[in-house]
């Protein structure tokens, strides 16, 4: 089985202490990620009209490249990339049409694409290959006393056929934060939109989902929130400052990739770069609980 | 011209023509009596000036690449791109950082790539131009810069690309901030830019430009080619 790491274009710049820490966190787990070569836009999102081809190109040239690459699958740490891909596929491989126009757009590659690379990502890595308990083997600095909402948002689960976990009632993010030795709080909004990209023409909508959903974390007894999805971490994080703006009463909470937790418990230094890519500073948090 | 050159005919904005065999598009277009004072420049496939539109006899498919490395083929169908009036922003290197932020300011249309590959398969100096234009849109400036370094700068990429994106600007983008940010600053050619603003040229210069064109000729052809 051979594994190929597909970053993703937000992964290489706002994003990119999502990779460093899931980089270095495979690589204490003793499976190293390595980067497929010439990748390219995953597609950005996947496109639900039919018969716009032109719109699942990108997509399919990466799953393409990985094929020729030698890859059985790829895996992805960005939600958007995992739904992006792996919808992609099953749309073109599904219809025989498809696949021969699409193929038709594949010029300048070594072969036509067969559909030979899975797309799976890093938390079914984690759980199912990886398991939870050896990761609890190598915690050396339990999250003790830090509650911490999984936020989900829609793209991890929905549309279900690709759902990582059961796609009305996920646990998988919860339970890696129990691994961690934190508590995992499920809340009542962690499956909701975030807004996606109305972000950029509606920002007050983006704003009005922060506020709810930060909201109802809190309310659940939430300190910070963790997600895989670079979209949802500017809208949850970079957005609070228009929220705070807003809603007077509005009180800010860290959000963090998965994966800069699990580089905390498992031992690995805090790195100082991480912190200028958030908007909300997770330092004090982190220092209260003692684990940086 | 040697006598009994084989001819084959070509059709020149519609019009048929007939034309030595093995001509290069340019020579063709010469040779058919067009004066060509756009649309040609070096002849030796470095400038880019020469980009052409062609489909061959029974093919489908409009073709494009440089007029004057072009072979002409029996029965083709040509038509050349005087210029390409693509959009070209005007900024100040000094204020720009070689990063994605300049890209997303100046550029902002690179982000609605597709991944088709039409501008690498059009590309007549065989760059990988989807992958530069990949490159910029995640930040790496450096490997836009390396990918893109043969841009000749004939503009075919933005004509056929879907997503309008203007390609070959944004390369030369990408090459300066390499050039001014992330190279290491050469020595020797500071040392020699200064020289030669204190004039090092200055009398050689000037005997030149009073010479006549058959001395400037002369000395063209006898000159002497320095090989690494």
């Amino acid at each position: 089985m051979k594994s190929g790491y597909f970053p993703g274009c937000t992964l290489k710049t706002n994003a990119k202490h999502f990779e460093d820490s899931a980089m270095q966190v495979m690589e204490v787990l003793g499976h190293p990620l390595e980067e497929m070569e010439n990748w390219i836009c995953c597609g950005t999102v996947f496109s639900m009209t039919t018969d716009d081809l032109m719109l699942q190109l990108a997509s399919i040239r990466n799953l393409l490249r990985a094929e020729n690459q030698g890859y059985d699958e790829l895996i992805t740490l960005c939600s958007m990339c995992y739904n992006t891909l792996k919808r992609a596929k099953e749309f073109i491989l599904n219809d025989e049409e498809n696949l021969r126009k699409v193929n038709d757009f594949m010029y300048k590659e070594d072969s036509k694409f067969k559909g030979t690379t899975d797309v799976v990502h890093l938390l079914s890595i984690l759980k199912d290959r990886i398991t939870f308990e050896e990761i609890k083997n190598k915690v050396t600095k339990p999250l003790t006393d830090l509650k911490i909402g999984a936020y989900y948002g829609c793209l991890l689960v929905r549309p279900k056929e690709l759902a990582i976990d059961d796609f009305e009632d996920p646990t998988i993010m919860e339970e890696l934060v129990d691994t961690l030795g934190g508590e995992g709080v499920v809340f009542p909004y962690r499956l909701e939109c975030c807004g996606a990209y109305q972000t950029i023409i509606e920002k007050d909508v983006t704003v009005k989902r922060t506020y709810e959903i930060i909201n109802s974390a809190r309310n659940a007894g939430c300190e910070a929130l963790i997600t895989s999805c670079p979209l949802c971490a500017f809208n949850l994080d970079q957005r609070q400052k228009e929220t705070s703006e807003e809603f007077l009463e509005f009180s800010t909470m860290p959000v963090f990739y998965f994966t800069e937790l699990m580089a905390i418990a498992l031992g690995l230094k805090w790195n100082k770069d991480w912190k200028k890519l958030h908007y909300i500073d997770p330092v004090p948090l982190l220092k209260e609980k003692g684990l940086i | 011209m040697p006598k009994n050159v084989p001819m084959v005919k070509v059709y020149i904005l519609g019009e048929g023509f007939d034309v030595p065999e093995g001509s290069t598009i340019i020579s063709a277009l010469e040779y058919a009596g067009f004066q060509l004072t756009v649309g040609v420049g070096c002849r030796e496939g470095f400038c880019g000036a020469c980009a052409t539109l062609y489909r061959e006899k029974g093919d489908y498919k409009l073709q494009a690449g440089l007029a004057c490395q072009t072979v002409v083929t029996d029965g083709m169908n040509i038509a050349q791109i005087p210029f390409v009036p693509a959009e070209k922003p005007i900024y100040d290197i000094n204020k720009l950082d070689p990063d994605i932020e300049a890209f997303k300011t100046i550029y902002p249309i690179l982000f609605r790539c597709v991944g088709c590959n039409t501008c690498t398969k059009i590309c007549p100096q065989d760059i990988e131009v989807m992958d530069y234009v990949q490159a910029l849109i995640r930040g790496d400036i450096a490997k836009a810069a390396d990918l893109s370094f043969d841009c000749i700068r004939c503009g075919l990429c933005a004509l056929r690309c879907p997503a309008e994106i203007v390609q070959y600007n944004a390369a030369i983008l990408a090459r300066r901030l390499t050039g001014k940010y992330l190279l290491p600053n050469s020595p020797d050619l500071e040392a020699r830019v200064k020289e030669i603003a204190e004039g090092l040229y200055e009398k050689k210069l000037q005997k030149l430009t009073k010479s006549d064109t058959e001395t400037i000729k002369k000395q063209y052809y006898d000159r002497d080619i320095k090989t690494v």
